[in-house]
């Protein structure tokens, strides 16, 4: 399949820090160097006051992918996505979207994306539908079929109702299915949301996954950034964990999880309280870190170890237990975030 | 830049983005039409109307006579200043509220055409808007001053060129303070900047009257709305003294180069990072 994005050693350095708004995405925060001594960080440019906040990025992106950028606050996700939509010129690298140089052709690149950003960017002085139908006019669509396009995309996102409303209007989740309705009505070949669901209610957030699985399902191609574990898990097929402006890994959810070793429990429930040599046959199986035994029921801590758990129900069985019930818990992504992006807080 | 994109279809894009404003413009036609027409209106009034009848000040104490000479002066002076101000507020407060608060510019800046094309529909949008408000002002002044609008239609080639023209320059004033000013200080642009721009813009007297002040006479030459009002006046007042055209028409062309040239390179940095 075709590669709906690639980066090439895609750099932005910013001069200072600039502040968060949409189109120019905040760089992370700027840690200086010290006296003389190492810098105090990667993100650290020669200059004091300089801001990497993507640092060297290469990636590829397949066409039909929905691809998840992952990342605290200030780890270049909306950098990232500024670079990739137009709106931030980099300082080196390269970007193609859709094969068109991003930076050479921007014009001719925004024919073959659409983004949709962190905030309502409705056009309040029109309608609903006329919101739609002026985005195919910018598009070069004739108007029949802007108006065609925008009441078949109004119907289904279940927005037909409100075709005629004012935007202000409009509830957070019924903006935001807008700005995707919008976003889609000139057939963009790659959909980019920064950050779709935050400040939604749990109903809207789930209308708006079910609606991107099935766009997605549909052939579109969508780059999304979030901090939602449950959102990048449920929703991405890949997913790419990026800090301090430089991808940290790249994989599957589960190939994430199952890579970076994280922590898994295991409950074991036994016939009978065998304290004694089956906690100590458990202990001995490699990638076991702790057992501990609580009436019936063994908990195991093990970090990823393939076949793990294999190795503990035939140590259980050698050493004479009787195994009724057996339960895994998955270790989270959000173990896999904080083991590769660390705990400390960010503004 | 945007090799790969017809120059059609950036036209199109254009025309698009053009006629989003003007839909914008024409759901809101009656109260955009009574702001125009206020301060004209009004100020016509006052002092064509009710001065020369109470004796006092402009016109003072000739009667009708006084108020239609007056009214001669005033009126190029009005329409001139009124384009100026429907260009700045018709470009700078939209542009103000779109880039901080609302972000609703978004979807236009994604369009595909180089950003400064988008900055460019607003000039024109809004300088159709400030044509249009110029001409309002006639009728308002005609009904203010009980039926004076004395207008010469002797250099149609003048009103012609000069109207557009000064609705153009106002607009592109307006694209240069929108993205010039900072938001938090949009409040400063009435007091600091559009009153001083009408009340030494040679609106309500002719630039040559003002030889008995020279350093004020040299001094509103930095301002552009004295080459709207004098070239208006010498296309709807030509008996009046007035600038020589060469000095208004270069003087506008030259300001509307300028400002636009500034104006688009900063709408372009406000856009891109």
């Amino acid at each position: 399949m075709a590669e709906a994005i690639q980066c090439e050693e895609l750099t932005k350095r910013y001069a200072g820090p600039s502040p968060r708004n949409g189109g120019a995405p905040a760089p992370a925060s700027p840690s200086s160097s010290g006296n003389g001594g190492p810098p105090s960080g990667p993100n650290s440019g020669p200059n004091s006051g300089e801001v990497l906040a993507v640092d060297r990025l290469n990636l590829e992106i397949k066409a039909g992918e929905l691809f998840g950028l992952l990342g605290p606050n200030g780890a270049g996700k909306s950098t990232t996505i500024g670079m990739l939509t137009t709106r931030v010129i980099p300082t080196a690298g390269k970007a193609l979207v859709a094969g068109i140089d991003v930076v050479a052709q921007p014009a001719l690149a925004r024919t073959r994306l659409a983004a949709v950003t962190q905030t309502n960017t409705l056009d309040r002085g029109l309608t609903v539908f006329d919101n739609l139908y002026f985005h195919g006019r910018y598009f070069g669509l004739p108007r029949a079929e802007c108006r065609k396009r925008a009441g078949e995309l109004l119907a289904h996102f279940g927005l037909e109702e409100k075709a005629r409303a004012r935007v202000e209007q409009l509830s957070g989740g019924l903006a935001q299915r807008v700005l995707i309705a919008r976003a889609l009505l000139h057939r963009p070949e790659v959909l980019f949301l920064d950050e779709p669901t935050s400040g939604l209610d749990p109903q809207s957030r789930l209308r708006l996954w079910e609606e991107l699985t099935a766009i997605n399902r549909a052939g579109q191609t969508i780059v999304l950034t979030t901090h939602y574990m449950e959102e990048a898990e449920q929703l991405c097929d890949r997913l790419a964990i990026v800090d301090h402006g430089r991808l940290l890994a790249l994989d599957t959810p589960q190939g994430l999880k199952n890579a970076v070793h994280a922590e898994r429990l295991l409950k074991l429930t036994l016939a009978a309280c065998e304290e004694g040599r089956v906690v100590e046959a458990i202990e001995k199986v490699p990638g076991v870190v702790q057992a501990v035994c609580e009436g019936h029921t063994v908990h195991v801590q093990a970090n990823g170890t393939p076949g793990l758990v294999g190795a503990v129900v035939a140590a259980v069985a050698q050493a004479g237990g009787e195994l009724r019930d057996l339960s895994v818990s998955e270790p989270s992504l959000e173990a896999v975030f904080l083991k590769l992006t660390g705990k400390e807080y960010r503004a | 830049m945007t090799i790969g994109l017809t120059l059609r279809s950036q036209l199109k894009t254009t025309l698009a983005l053009i006629e989003r404003d003007l839909t914008v413009l024409w759901k809101d036609i009656v109260p955009f039409a009574l702001r125009t027409a206020m301060q004209p209106a009004l100020f016509s009034f006052i002092f064509a109307y009710v001065f020369p009848r109470i004796g006092q000040g402009i016109g003072g104490g000739h009667g009708a006579a006084g108020a239609a000479a007056f009214v001669t002066v005033l009126l190029p002076g009005l329409m001139a200043n009124t384009m100026m101000f429907q260009g700045v507020t018709g470009v700078a407060l939209p542009l103000v509220a779109e880039f901080s608060i609302s972000r609703e510019i978004e979807d236009r800046v994604m369009a595909p055409v180089p950003v400064q094309v988008v900055g460019l529909t607003k000039v024109i949008s809004a300088s159709i808007q400030a044509f249009v408000a110029g001409w309002l002002v006639v009728p308002a002044v005609w009904i203010a001053t009980g039926g004076h609008a004395p207008m010469s239609w002797e250099h149609p080639v003048r009103l012609l060129t000069i109207m557009p023209l000064c609705a153009l320059v106002g607009s592109a004033l307006g694209l240069l303070l929108g993205t010039v000013i900072s938001p938090r200080r949009i409040n400063y642009l009435f007091a600091l900047l559009l009153l001083p721009l009408t009340l030494l813009g040679c609106v309500y007297y002719p630039w040559v009257a003002l030889h008995a002040i020279p350093w004020l006479q040299v001094l509103t030459l930095i301002n552009p709305v004295v080459y709207m009002s004098e070239g208006l006046r010498a296309a709807l007042a030509p008996g009046l003294p007035h600038m020589p055209l060469w000095a208004v028409y270069g003087l506008l062309v030259t300001a509307l180069a300028v400002m636009l040239w500034i104006g688009l390179s900063k709408f372009k940095m406000r856009v891109l990072t």
